[in-house]
């Protein structure tokens, strides 16, 4: 049975042809409201993520289809401390395919070991989070009209942000890609994602603390909140957590097809003075989600047909 | 030093010297009740120094672990006082249960039934990952 567990599994051509299919929807969506009718969606939230949810939630929705589900792991059968490999088992007597997130590394891959139906990773802890990435995919596919041949500049925590981790790993399989790393110097990019993914794939990259210096050379800009929860102690946080913030003067020397990517929520990373930008693209970005996770959902039930 | 020779069972041969006792916990050799000898830094005319272990016994062993441990172990299956058998142990491209995940947010460390399983990713540095959260082993 085909799941999306990482965006690794997916290769460079089916993603291509997820943003074809989420191209397509977003141009006649008459034509696929009715594609998913009698098929269930079950959201099996084990931590709250409302933004997540709702998205999945919205894609069945609008392809004619119904979701059941919980949103937080005290309202399942967890509480009671069934495994997810049981859970697994159950909801596939129920559902046509699963969306799941969980606060634990590795969880919906045992849900997907022990599913009857596809099972999409909706994020995992710290770990993976494909459907974020698919997203931010096409979103630069929409704005930019490729995916290569492109500078993208990743501003804000590098280091335990997992969206940016998942990016550059998707970007790394394109062609020309430049990467530029901007962050202090304790929320720098992590060693190994440099060795494993950047210099195996003879990906350029540059670092740098200076947002004001990179944003010239961008074409996207993708900002990351930098989340309390990752700090030790609260000072490290109140110092570091303003040091990034994207105001309308740093853009002046920006590109004036700059596209400004953020995986959301944002705290005040962005100002606000900017949304009105044309050149913010992080609620389009919400919204090619939704298409995003739409494609997929088509993709696994037409999958798991055969 | 002398150590008899086997009629029934295995030498493991070519270990590099100093990791004979890590192999021999791992293999649960402490555990099982025929005779062993472990023979700490043998001259070796391939390696220097060596480690062996002699097992006198037709017992069953994990050769994932040996693989795991020290790649290029040889192994000699002895049966009747005749060498039978001799292969040379790479690594396994799959660890199951031999080493636990250490990530304190994997899935393995709530959920006690799941089997601890790691891959081969990089046969050239030799790094395991977890299977389910893709921390190294280390």
């Amino acid at each position: 049975m085909r799941s999306l567990i990482d965006i690794l599994d997916l290769t460079v051509d089916e993603i291509e042809t997820l943003i074809d299919t989420a191209n397509d929807i977003i141009d006649n969506p008459a034509k696929y409201s009715e594609k998913c009718r009698g098929k269930k969606l079950a959201t099996l939230f084990f931590e709250p993520s409302t933004r997540t949810r709702l998205s999945f939630e919205a894609a069945m929705y609008e392809l004619g289809g119904n979701v059941l589900g919980f949103s937080e792991a005290q309202s399942s059968s967890a509480a009671k401390g069934e495994s997810v490999a049981d859970t697994a088992k159950t909801i596939s007597c129920y559902a046509d395919i699963i969306a799941m997130r969980h606060p634990k590394e590795g969880a919906p891959y045992v849900a997907s070991l022990n599913a009857s139906i596809p099972v999409i990773n909706a994020g995992d802890g710290g770990h993976n989070h494909p459907t974020q990435t698919l997203t931010d995919l096409l979103t630069i596919r929409r704005e930019k009209g490729k995916i290569s041949d492109l500078t993208v500049g990743f501003c804000g925590d590098l280091k335990f942000g997992r969206t940016v981790h998942s990016l550059i790993t998707a970007l790394s399989r394109y062609n020309n890609i430049k990467i530029v790393l901007i962050s202090p110097e304790e929320l720098k990019l992590p060693s190994y994602v440099k060795k494993d993914v950047l210099d195996k794939n003879g990906i350029e990259y540059t670092e740098t603390t200076s947002l004001e210096e990179a944003i010239p050379t961008l074409d996207i800009l993708y900002m990351t909140r930098v989340q309390r929860e990752r700090f030790f102690n609260e000072e490290d946080y109140l110092r570091l957590k303003d040091s990034y913030i994207l105001e309308p003067s740093k853009l002046a020397h920006a590109k004036s097809d700059l596209c400004i990517m953020h995986p959301l929520p944002r705290v005040n990373e962005i100002s606000v003075s900017i949304d009105n930008d044309p050149r913010a693209c992080y609620f389009k970005q919400v919204l090619y989600g939704k298409y995003a996770r739409m494609a997929l959902i088509l993709m696994l039930l037409e999958e798991a047909k055969k | 030093m002398n150590i008899d020779s086997i009629n029934n069972g295995i030498v493991i041969d070519h270990i590099t010297a100093g990791r004979g006792m890590r192999l021999y916990e791992l293999l649960g050799l402490d555990k099982a009740d025929c005779s062993i000898a472990i023979i700490k830094n043998a001259a070796s005319g391939k390696l220097g120094k060596k480690d062996i272990i002699k097992i006198d016994a037709d017992i069953s062993i994990d050769f994932d672990v040996i693989g795991y441990v020290d790649p290029g172990i040889t192994v000699n299956i002895i049966k009747g006082g005749i060498l039978t058998e001799k292969k040379t142990i790479e690594m396994p491209e799959r660890l199951t249960n031999v080493i636990k995940c250490k990530n304190p947010r994997c899935i393995t460390s709530v959920e006690q039934e799941l089997d601890h399983v790691f891959k081969l990713t990089d046969r050239n540095e030799c790094v395991y990952r977890c299977i389910y959260c893709e921390t190294k082993a280390k």
